[in-house]
């Protein structure tokens, strides 16, 4: 039997897997206009099943950069899922063999659903609701969204040339709630334009990153003095774990 | 594009899984923590600016800076991420049906 609790958590992380396919519809479509095959959009959807990572690789593809490149992009804005690990792998303790599949299940919607520290079994079953739900509304709209543009012709006659950065926009909007991450934007995005006319495609974003991760370690440095000398604020940690979820989604 | 697919899919396995793994030390260690707040931010407006305003090794301005920055409006007006995505393709496609 389940209760009203455990039935509320599964409602949401349905909602949360519907929400997410629509990102998955317009990812499917933008990767098959990249000239990504379907079988190599929905390999990505399966196995690197993290949005906003799959989108940077499609996106740095489509605009001429070497696959290699877009990879690497990917990899670096997955390094965020790594950071949900400290919260998810004391709720879990998982042993081995369950680690290793749970892991591919760490996403921001995952993450954000296990936020209830009250109730760890409740926070255990929203983890693993909203992984498996987003993970079939995902690879679901992946193909069929792949499967829609492919139906179609031209497509930057159709505007489908700014699904990627009007996808990032989305993506970013939430993140940028303090003034350090608004100077983290605007250095990436000035050091990536003024890369372009000298680098390859693809290269640019990559340097905007070793800028802002130079900035980070600086603006860290700094942080750690201010602590020292006023000894008074705790960091705040585990709370971007819901950044990219729909502000009417949010859980806790 | 296999190759690169591969790369990219076992890096962010990887990373899923090293943060599962990894010493509580390491992942509350302030620097890490803040490449991890920072660095996603920093490679999205990067992948905004590159995607909007080059072609190429060129930078422009074409029907793609107005659909972004109806985009950018949609986010403003807090609309769900379909109705943005499709404004701002509809907003590049009328632009480029009038030129």
């Amino acid at each position: 039997m389940r209760n009203e609790a455990e039935k509320r958590v599964i409602r949401d992380a349905l909602g949360i897997g519907i929400a997410t396919g629509t990102y998955g519809l317009s990812f499917g479509a933008l990767s098959t206009t990249a000239g990504l095959t379907l079988p190599q959009t929905c390999v990505l959807s399966l196995l690197m099943f993290t949005g906003a990572s799959q989108f940077a690789f499609v996106g740095v593809v489509a605009a001429g950069g070497a696959p290699l490149a877009g990879a690497a992009t990917a990899a670096l804005l997955g390094s965020r899922n790594a950071l949900y690990g400290l919260h998810l792998a004391r709720l879990h303790r998982l042993r081995l063999p369950r680690r290793l599949g749970a892991a591919q299940f760490v996403i921001d919607e995952s993450a954000a659903m296990s936020l209830d520290t009250r109730n760890e079994p409740l926070a255990r079953l929203g983890f693993w609701a909203a992984g498996l739900s987003v993970f079939g509304c995902w690879n679901i709209a992946t193909l069929l969204g792949a499967l829609g543009a492919r139906a179609l012709s031209n497509p930057s006659v159709l505007g489908l040339d700014v699904v990627a950065p009007a996808a990032f926009v989305a993506l970013m909007a939430p993140r940028l709630r303090t003034p350090i991450t608004w100077w983290a934007a605007l250095i990436a995005a000035a050091v990536a334009l003024t890369a372009v006319p000298f680098t390859p495609a693809g290269v640019p974003v990559l340097l905007a990153a070793a800028a802002v991760v130079a900035l980070s370690l600086w603006s860290s440095h700094d942080d750690e003095r201010r602590v020292e000398t006023d000894s008074g604020e705790v960091p705040r940690n585990a709370s971007h774990v819901d950044d990219t979820v729909p502000e009417e989604r949010k859980v806790g | 594009m296999w190759v690169a697919i591969a790369v990219g899919a076992v890096s962010c396995y990887a990373l899923k899984l090293g943060g599962l793994s990894a010493p509580k030390a390491v992942l509350e260690d302030r620097r890490v923590q803040k490449v991890a707040e920072l660095l996603p931010v920093a490679l999205l407006a990067a992948l905004i600016v590159t995607q909007t305003f080059s072609k190429q090794q060129e930078l422009t301005i074409d029907p793609r800076a107005a659909g972004v920055g109806v985009a950018v409006i949609a986010v403003l007006l807090r609309a769900p991420f379909l109705v943005v995505v499709t404004l701002a393709a509809a907003a590049a496609a009328l632009l480029r049906l009038i030129a």
